[in-house]
């Protein structure tokens, strides 16, 4: 049992050291399609703020992604009182890691963090969670082709049904699950669409600005010019 | 009409006009004015590369400003909050999400970091090619090579305040570089953390240092910088001292009034300057990994060694160098020779004026020599830039060294190559 | 100096819009630093307003609930005690709330929205003390005492609607604060129709 823990406390670490070349699958872009942002809200509170926060991201935020205060009491509160409060979880850090190995991370921003030369953040996240396979060899039965002896189980599995390791290195479904192989894809898509809206929830806010702040520079680059010219006419 | 230099003001009888000379007989503002501003006189031929010292002030002064904000909401504490997050990271998505604009301010902060060292860097090329280092400038020089080690040193201690993966293990390598130094490297090492390994006390020390110590100094330095410069007179890019031909006023033939003239066209600079700054702030803050490096969004984990730990990249040329030393020489280890290179691949910039022996300043006069050497030198300086973001291989660590002589050979060459040089004449007025 | 000379005309209207343009950007600039000092989403929740549910709260007793780090009371008053709140006006500083320490709806005799309830910040409009309950005849701490609060720091008295005794350290009447009712059990302190 020692052992068991110990190996899923290094499973981490190995999977960094492993950090040879990566191969991605493009997360479909669903920025902007408030509808599947919604969706993936739902998925991310339903499975995964059991054991993972998001303890940056306030619940009345989602006023974003157009749900309403009551909308988000309704449907979303489960971890918080009020609206204005944080999406932290329950369970302690110190106990997850005595239990999983491993604390799960916090997720507000980890599809920033994981990010890097073969993808985005939300490129890997949508590889990972469609890369669980069966593996008897792990304490939790499953393993993952982007995250090597990872310690989290497939908790999507009832819907995607079970994949296995073929001998050709390459994943195969073997057991159905409730959804089409298209349908969880797009269900893995809305959730990481929502994982990438929380990372960073200003963002589409951010490039309308900039739109802005650009054509005003403009107009005040016309004018500076303008009397650099009228000035400069002196020496010249 | 220009009023000598030591009359005070007299009003012209408006309410403006009396206050301006109540205070002109107290304290002497219209003479800085005139010295500093309307009768400083600069060559009439400045170019692009001379944008990038106003540039580099407007910088300081956004890194202030958008530090100020940021104070008021970040927190130098590295014990972990509820959710097990570190205090500090979490302060900054606080910023980030909770405050107000904070988005805003914290995206012009972490760009105008990077953007600092472009527009240094430039800074210090111009220098480069037109030899504004040369006498009577070189104390000018001296003191901006300070500036700039000041400004690696600041960019040091503000990169762990975030107190991310990178922030964590990047400053727990450069601590460690000090501990390289024979017999008292080990308790330097600790002495500089105020710990063990890097922890709380490394972080809320490394933030006084951030906030208040070395800003003091750099806006001290800078001003030393302008101050010197006003001295003797800014130098040009066909290099000829303008003062050497003045009217029958004592106004050099070639200068100009640094205001209006000057005043006007360094706002064009600010502005195209604001467009590129604020193209990335708006549009791409994390620059690919570069400004805002991806590692550095998950808190610090003193456990958990990332598997590839590099610099930022303004640092990147310097931490090849350092790399590149992988042979014990005599009895000082390759370890200890990484960290000597290191240090003195900037302190050598202090020599400059005395290494250059050309009779002629600025690169338009040079020859080949002196054209071929700087070019090496910056392919090499951009070459060890680039290793310096990727892990070493036998490879990288070959061209890294190669790049290391070429850089140590340009300066301590150029005794040597600038004297046999065939320059060109230089002209006695400026050219356009 | 007049405007005669064409090309100083020309300059000088080009440096006044060069001004005012580079002047409307730097208003602009400087409203997201201001900005920034405003409460933050942290410091919002926190002063969120807080539901109460009265229905446990028996005839005579009183509760306390925090907003926005202030102790605010609720006082199911019986209807003695509101009978009670007639007989002692001539000794009240501010008998008919002229002053502003209550929003419109708790301008009354009663000082609340409805006549049972009484929502009143616990704090003494003197210093900031918290004043102690006195409701028994036994705690008498006025001539004719009908029930209400003593401050211990420095002696002011208030009655069972918050008004203040007259020729007390403390000028005013308790603060009501802006309250509503969601439903004949359920208060809402900090919010009220018009919007907080």
């Amino acid at each position: 049992m020692k052992k068991l823990l110990i190996s899923l406390l290094f499973a981490p670490l190995l999977a960094f050291a492993a950090g040879a070349e990566l191969h991605l699958d493009k997360a479909p872009n669903r920025s902007g399609d408030l509808a599947a942002l919604q969706h993936g809200a739902k998925l991310f509170i339903n499975y995964c703020l059991n054991c993972h926060s998001a303890s940056y991201m306030r619940y009345n935020r989602l006023k974003d992604i157009g749900l309403t205060d009551q909308q988000i009491k309704d449907n979303l509160l489960f971890t918080a009182e009020k609206v204005g409060e944080p999406m932290t979880i329950a369970m302690r850090p110190a106990e997850s890691k005595l239990w999983f190995g491993a604390a799960p991370p916090d997720l507000t921003v980890i599809a920033r963090a994981r990010s890097s030369g073969f993808g985005s953040g939300a490129d890997w996240l949508y590889t990972y969670l469609r890369s669980f396979y069966r593996d008897d060899s792990r304490p939790t039965g499953w393993n993952n082709v982007v995250f090597e002896n990872v310690g989290m189980p497939h908790v999507l599995w009832e819907l995607q049904g079970q994949q296995e390791m073929g001998a050709d290195r390459k994943l195969k479904l073997v057991t159905q699950g409730t959804m089409t192989p298209e349908q969880y894809d797009a269900a893995v898509a809305d959730l990481v669409g929502f994982l990438q809206y929380m990372g960073e929830p200003v963002a589409e806010f951010r490039k309308k600005l900039g739109v802005v702040v650009l054509l005003a520079l403009a107009v005040i680059f016309a004018f500076a010019y303008a009397l650099k010219r009228e000035y400069w006419k002196d020496v010249h | 009409m220009a009023a000598s230099q030591s009359e005070k003001y007299k009003s012209d009888g408006s309410a403006l006009g009396g206050a301006l000379e109540w205070v002109d007989a107290r304290f002497p503002l219209t003479k800085l004015w005139r010295e500093h501003l309307s009768e400083y006189y600069a060559p009439k031929n400045f170019n692009f590369w001379y944008f990038f010292g106003s540039l580099a002030l407007l910088v300081l002064v956004i890194q202030i400003v958008t530090g100020i904000f940021l104070v008021m909401h970040f927190k130098p504490d590295a014990s972990l909050n509820a959710s097990g997050v570190p205090v500090a990271f979490a302060s900054v998505e606080y910023i980030m999400r909770d405050v107000p604009w904070g988005w805003l301010i914290r995206y012009m902060h972490s760009t105008g970091a990077s953007a600092f060292f472009i527009v240094v860097y430039l800074h210090m090329f111009r220098g480069l090619i037109y030899g504004s280092y040369r006498k009577p400038r070189e104390l000018i020089w001296i003191i901006g090579v300070l500036i700039f080690l000041c400004l690696m040193a600041e960019a040091f201690f503000g990169y762990l305040l975030p107190w991310g993966q990178m922030s964590y293990w990047g400053a727990q390598v450069i601590v460690n570089l000090f501990t390289a130094i024979p017999l008292i490297g080990p308790d330097l090492g600790v002495w500089i953390r105020g710990d063990y390994v890097v922890g709380d006390a490394t972080l809320n020390r490394f933030f006084s240092f951030h906030v208040i110590a070395i800003p003091l100094v750099l806006v001290g330095l800078v001003a030393a910088h302008i101050i010197a410069l006003h001295e003797v007179g800014s130098n040009n890019p066909d290099g000829v001292e303008i003062k050497k031909h003045k009217d029958e006023n004592g106004k050099p033939l070639d200068g100009i009034p640094f205001h209006p003239y000057y005043t006007v066209k360094d706002i064009v600079g600010v502005v195209v300057f604001l467009m590129v700054f604020f193209a990335v702030v708006f549009f791409m803050p994390e620059a690919g990994g570069y400004f805002l490096e991806f590692n550095n969004f998950y808190p610090a984990d003193p456990l958990k060694t990332p598997p590839h730990i590099a610099p930022v990249w303004y640092f990147t040329p310097f931490y090849s160098i350092l790399r590149a030393n992988t042979v014990n020489f005599f009895w000082i280890d390759a370890k200890l020779w990484g960290v000597i290179f290191m240090v003195l691949a900037v302190m050598i910039f202090f020599f400059l004026p005395w290494l250059d022996r050309s009779p002629v300043k600025s690169i338009r006069y040079r020859g080949p020599l002196f054209k071929g050497a700087l070019t090496l030198f910056i392919i090499s300086f951009f070459i060890l830039g680039y290793l310096g973001i990727l892990p070493p291989t036998p490879g990288r660590t070959l061209v890294s060294q190669i790049c290391t002589i070429i850089y140590f050979a340009f300066f301590l060459l150029m005794p040597i190559y600038t004297k046999m040089d065939k320059c060109k004449p230089e002209p006695e007025r400026v050219t356009q | 100096m007049s405007c005669d000379d064409k090309v100083d005309c020309g300059r000088r209207r080009l440096i006044v819009a060069t001004a005012a343009v580079g002047g409307a950007a730097g208003v602009a600039a400087a409203v997201p630093f201001l900005a920034s000092l405003a409460p933050s989403e942290r410091a919002k929740s926190a002063g969120a307003p807080v539901e109460v549910d009265v229905s446990k709260l028996a005839p005579g007793q009183m509760m306390t609930v925090e907003w926005r780090g202030k102790p605010v009371w609720i006082i199911h008053r019986t209807q003695e005690m509101l009978d009670g709140l007639k007989k002692i006006a001539g000794q009240l500083a501010d008998p008919n709330s002229e002053r502003n320490m209550q929003p419109e709806y708790a301008k009354n005799e009663f000082r609340s929205i409805k006549p049972e309830y009484l929502v009143a910040v616990g704090i003494c409009t003197h210093l900031g003390c918290s004043p102690t309950e006195k409701f028994r005849p036994a705690d008498a701490v006025e001539p004719d005492w009908q029930g209400g609060f003593l401050c211990p720091c420095h002696g002011s008295s208030f009655d069972l609607a918050g008004r203040v005794y007259k020729s007390k350290p403390a000028p005013d009447n308790l603060e009501v604060p802006p309250h509503m009712y969601l439903s004949d059990s359920k208060l809402l302190i900090g919010e009220d129709k018009k919007g907080a």
